[in-house]
């Protein structure tokens, strides 16, 4: 059983309007999410602004109610959950926010900001959750001197380590970092990236990383789903996503990556993608991505491709969601002239 | 070298703020050719936005003042011009685009009025005229239908729209010297990848020197042909793009490069210890000094001098050469980009 399985997920927002704020249409933020994370494992989403990434991960934990579809969290659905089931099940489930500078109540001295959780699930006696709480800066790289003070006193890396430290308090199983480090700089972000890699050996997490940072994702992942427009158009092994990638999509994304390395900039092709993502609130009919595609095909524009594996070199766990996705067979790269039409998997 | 578009020599920008004063540029110096890129380099606080604000002499007075230096553009020092003259440089001469086109476009005026206003003032063109010019800049950046969308408000572009409006502002009156501050940095990275094709193509047509900002090494990698790299308001190295990235010889260089995560191999990231330092509360000597791993005595007490270590490419460290040679060896990262270069 994997730890976490998301199956269909839906997250709509209704567009009001009119002085009787009737609902006129929907923004389509998630729309049919599928996947799986098992335990000890980093499963990496990715996808540009608006494709619907961080509403993933806030509708996991009902931050953000989903509009439809299954979250299942060891064995126990999260949707059904009551109140107070829910509560227990966020002992297990914590998130670590993007931006450490709005995420910490600037009132409130550190102490109490990590030390919240535990007050909350009444861990242990007042002593026992003082001294955790020095324990867990001093596991992040702070100091227990540090708990006397406030957020503003600290520097982003350092904002972003007490964030980490309160989503640690429980001793969470799964995590889900929301563009854990895109407000920090570059000597910063290597350091919070490393410590979470040290975290989740030493305490056995499981992370959901979403971020729109490609080689960072890459680094940070086992496994990388790229969004567009609310759906999953490729899952795969990060380093196979990173090497065949199916999808024309992932293609453009990773052509569009800047590497670090002049010779090879010089040396690349790039493809540009043409326009911009389209408004979820008005997704196109058929694939989400057919108009910026130059693959697209007639079948393209009619009904949006299921979520499958294509064969060839590519294992079952290689998954894209395309009528003509790039196929690998004996290391060698095609496309079909006929759309690869795959079976809806069975429920 | 003589002749350069434009000379920065000893570049001092300073803030009085009541809690001190914050060097945010002290003691900068660079130079640009036409139809090449300079990046400057750096993180938050490392003063490179200070820096082309001060070209443009747009740092606020007060607190900021531009303490030191002489700004040559072609001839003329533009320390020792007059307000009025400087508006006839600015937008003329040199052209900055800004980081946030979600900020910096006024909300209220139609995209080609906006894009004409400087048309107008510059080159003295009626405003029908004007409007034209505007409308066949947006095309030029690649804005589709631009006569149509001349008519249209900044709200009605997306992210990378309004960038490009940006540019055709910026480049409205062939200016000398093009300054992108993190152009890039809000937007998406097939979006990024569109806007660097605009600003390349536009170099090759228009003749101008760019002065690049950015903090991300992959984008420098792409586009310059010369990079500076700026540490706590100072030049701790420079040079071509190629000895920066294959010759590193700052431990700070070193740094940022083992920060990068890497698409095209995957090694534990060797972050820099440390914070970002305070810039009222500088060390006398290099501002690298409380973060580096090799630090010696007199790094903390003065500030070395630029030392060359090859055609073009300087270097302000007190380890010597050949130790500094050997320190990087034994740096896996730095090798490893070594190596791919040797392959390909």
């Amino acid at each position: 059983m994997s730890l976490l399985e998301v199956r269909g997920l839906k997250t709509h927002f209704p567009i009001k309007s009119g002085i009787l704020k009737r609902t006129t249409g929907q923004v389509y933020a998630v729309d049919g999410v599928s996947f799986t994370v098992e335990a000890g494992e980093t499963l990496g989403l990715v996808g540009e602004s608006g494709c619907g990434k961080s509403t993933t991960g806030r509708a996991i934990l009902r931050l953000i109610e989903p509009t439809a579809g299954e979250v299942t969290f060891e064995g126990v659905d999260v949707r059904a959950a009551s109140r107070v089931q829910m509560q227990k099940l966020r002992r297990d489930m914590q998130i670590i926010f993007q931006d450490p500078y709005t995420s910490l109540d600037p009132r409130r001295r550190v102490r109490s900001i990590v030390g919240e959780p535990l007050d909350i699930h009444k861990v242990g006696t007042p002593a026992e959750r003082r001294a955790r709480v020095q324990e867990l800066l001093e596991i992040v790289g702070l100091n227990a001197e540090h708990a006397e003070r406030y957020p503003h006193e600290f520097s982003g890396g350092q904002r972003q380590r007490i964030g980490i430290a309160r989503a640690l308090a429980l001793h969470p199983k799964l995590i889900i970092c929301d563009e854990p480090v895109s407000a920090l700089d570059v000597s910063i972000r290597a350091q919070v990236v490393n410590l979470l890699k040290d975290l989740q050996d030493e305490f056995g997490l499981t992370y959901l990383f979403i971020a729109h940072d490609l080689s960072l994702v890459k680094h940070a992942s086992d496994r990388v789903a790229v969004m567009y427009l609310g759906k999953i158009v490729e899952i795969s092994e990060s380093t196979v996503l990173y090497e065949r990638p199916q999808h024309p999509y992932t293609e453009a994304l990773l052509s569009a990556v800047p590497l670090p390395d002049p010779e090879k900039e010089r040396s690349r092709r790039r493809i540009i993608l043409e326009g911009d993502v389209p408004s979820p609130a008005n997704p196109p009919q058929g694939c989400v991505f057919h108009p910026r595609c130059s693959r697209a095909g007639d079948i393209c524009k009619t009904k949006m491709p299921v979520l499958a594996g294509t064969g060839g070199d590519a294992g079952e766990h290689h998954q894209v969601a395309c009528y003509y996705p790039a196929r690998f067979d004996g290391g060698k790269r095609r496309v079909d002239d006929s759309p690869f039409v795959a079976e809806p998997a069975a429920e | 070298m003589p002749n350069r578009t434009l000379e920065v020599k000893d570049l001092s920008t300073h803030f009085f703020t009541q809690a001190g004063v914050v060097k945010a540029v002290n003691g900068v110096s660079f130079g640009v050719d036409s139809c090449k890129t300079l990046c400057i380099v750096g993180e938050s606080g490392s003063g490179k936005t200070v820096a082309a604000l001060s070209l443009m002499r747009l740092v606020p007075d007060p607190p900021g003042k531009i303490v030191a230096g002489s700004i040559m553009l072609g001839e003329r020092d533009l320390r020792a011009l007059s307000d009025a003259e400087m508006r006839r440089v600015r937008g003329n001469d040199i052209a900055l685009i800004f980081q946030d086109p979600m900020t910096s476009l006024n909300p209220v005026v139609k995209v080609g009025k906006q894009v004409a206003e400087s048309i107008v003032m510059h080159q003295g063109k009626d405003k029908a005229e004007a409007l034209r010019m505007a409308i066949e800049l947006l095309d030029r950046v690649g804005i589709p239908d631009a006569a149509a969308r001349a008519n249209q408000y900044p709200f009605e572009f997306s992210g990378g729209m309004r960038q490009r409006v940006m540019i055709a502002m910026a480049i409205s009156c062939n200016p000398d010297v093009l300054i992108a501050d993190e152009p890039t940095t809000a937007l998406d990275v097939t979006i990024q990848a569109q806007i660097m094709d605009v600003i390349r193509d536009l170099q090759t047509t228009c003749n101008s020197c760019v002065i690049f900002i950015t903090h991300d090494l992959a984008v420098v990698a792409e586009i310059a042909d010369d990079v500076m790299v700026m540490y706590g308001g100072r030049t701790v190295e420079y040079g071509g793009v190629d000895e920066i990235f294959y010759n590193p010889h700052h431990p700070y260089t070193w740094g940022l490069l083992g920060s990068l995560p890497r698409l095209d191999c995957k090694t534990r990231l060797t972050p820099i210890a440390g914070q970002p330092p305070n810039l009222i509360t500088l060390p006398r000597g290099c501002p690298f000094s409380m973060r580096c791993k090799y630090v010696r005595r007199e790094c903390r007490d003065q500030w070395p001098e630029l030392e060359i270590v090859g055609p073009d490419h300087g270097v302000n460290c007190w380890i010597p050469v050949d130790e500094r040679r050997q320190l990087r060896a034994e740096l896996d990262y730095i090798t490893s980009v070594c190596v791919s270069d040797v392959i390909t």
